[in-house]
């Protein structure tokens, strides 16, 4: 049996990908995860990060925030900020990431919110390298 | 009987209207073929966000401790209702359509001593309800500066939304628009959007509900549940955009017939006096003639 699963990763506008991949990487909520075929059914959301796909062909988004939903063999990531890493680099990298370091400065953030622009920050410096 | 040089004045006048019209058609079909790819690239993610909010609310066990967006905040007192119009008119019964809707439902709502609240978006829905329902409307949103609807757009709704219902601002929560059928047919509806509407599919699902959750039930749902009113708001945009342009165009289409129609009478009316006026100076030539 091939060792692969569907992956739907969906945006309000659009169907990004649709297709059958080996590995998808992604930045859950509470630390990167790989998920590979036969995966137990799981819910959970992302973090500001870059999603890996290893298929046919290899492939890199960005997303801010997401949600994910993997049940048999079907993985599917619903996020409204995705974009693929290609269409990030066009973008003044540096000024996203000053923008976001002004925002960690302020001192009435939630630590949740804390938590979201310091890995957007990461995401963005590494991006950037 | 109106003079020759009348009706053709109005002749030219009903032509260049239906020139007007025939434009605005070609223009409504041209968007509306944009706008029904749009809503209907949108509709799997909606789908999809539906299809994962029914599976997380079958995993939860405990009602009492659940979201309120989920479940309510178990009071039916006050009423917020989002009533989603057009900023532009000519385009058939498409405002009027949501608008008696709201109406009809507003009526109920005050009947049964119920508090409303009422926020607009689009400028022709709130110009047909300021007059009776001024007071309720807490809310005016305006969206006639933006060329496309964006995500972004809903989201923002939604979260203003959202923070109403923190507040406890409101119990229940609907959106009014239009769905869009096909192009001759769009249906207003009416949608509750809080608490989320939960459809009891008493399947064999019963190992659905095994899903493994990260972080946990709870902080899922706070997390999806405002995305899934966001994501809500956005379909009734596209469905709404949609149904404006298919509404627009049949509506321009019957105008641009019925304008050909009057050109058609006008223009027989116009032979006809026409050749009135040639046989009267007929007649006075030749009794003039034969007086002599």
């Amino acid at each position: 049996m091939e060792k692969n699963f569907n992956l739907d990763i969906i945006s309000p506008e659009s169907i990004l990908i649709s297709e059958k991949v080996n590995s998808v990487t992604i930045p859950s909520f509470e630390g990167e995860m790989t998920i590979l075929v036969d995966h137990i059914p799981l819910i959970t959301f992302l973090r500001p990060g870059i999603i890996k796909v290893e298929g046919s062909k290899q492939s890199q988004f960005f997303a801010e925030e997401g949600t994910v939903e993997f049940s048999n063999n079907t993985l599917i990531i619903l996020s409204s900020t995705i974009t693929s890493i290609e269409n990030i680099k066009n973008q003044n990298i540096s000024k996203i990431i000053e923008e976001s370091k002004s925002q960690l400065t302020q001192d009435n953030l939630s630590d949740k919110a804390k938590y979201i622009l310091s890995h957007k920050v990461d995401t963005f410096l590494k991006i950037n390298q | 009987m109106p003079s020759l040089d009348d009706l053709r004045k109005r002749i030219s006048s009903v032509k260049s209207t239906q020139k007007i019209t025939k434009a605005m058609k070609m223009v409504a079909a041209a968007k509306l073929r944009k706008a029904q790819e749009m809503a209907e690239k949108g509709r799997p993610y909606s789908d999809k966000m539906d299809l994962i909010i029914q599976n997380l609310s079958k995993a939860i066990n405990d009602p009492s401790n659940a979201p309120k967006l989920l479940v309510g905040t178990g009071e039916d007192k006050t009423h917020l209702c989002v009533v989603m119009t057009a900023d532009r008119g000519l385009c058939g019964g498409f405002n009027t359509n949501i608008c008696k809707l709201a109406k009809k439902y507003f009526d109920e709502a005050i009947k049964s001593s119920k508090n409303l609240k009422i926020i607009t978006v689009g400028t022709k829905g709130l110009d047909q309800l300021k007059r009776d329902y001024g007071r309720y409307i807490i809310k005016r949103i305006n969206l006639k500066d933006k060329k496309k609807l964006s995500f972004l757009d809903a989201e923002e709704i939604g979260k203003q939304i959202v923070e109403l219902f923190k507040n406890n601002e409101f119990d229940k929560c609907f959106i009014f628009y239009n769905k869009f059928k096909n192009v001759i047919s769009q249906i207003p509806q009416q949608q509750q959007v809080i608490p989320a509407k939960v459809e009891n599919k008493n399947k064999k699902d019963e190992e659905v509900s095994s899903y493994e959750f990260e972080p946990d039930e709870d902080e899922i749902l706070d997390d999806l549940l405002p995305k899934n009113i966001s994501t809500q708001i956005f379909k009734a945009f596209l469905e709404n955009s949609a149904s404006e342009q298919g509404s627009r165009m049949t509506a321009m289409d019957n105008a641009t017939r019925n304008a050909g129609d009057l050109v058609d009478k006008l223009t027989i009316n116009y032979n006809r006096s026409r050749q009135a006026a040639i046989t009267k100076e007929l007649i006075e030539i030749i009794s003039g003639a034969e007086s002599l």
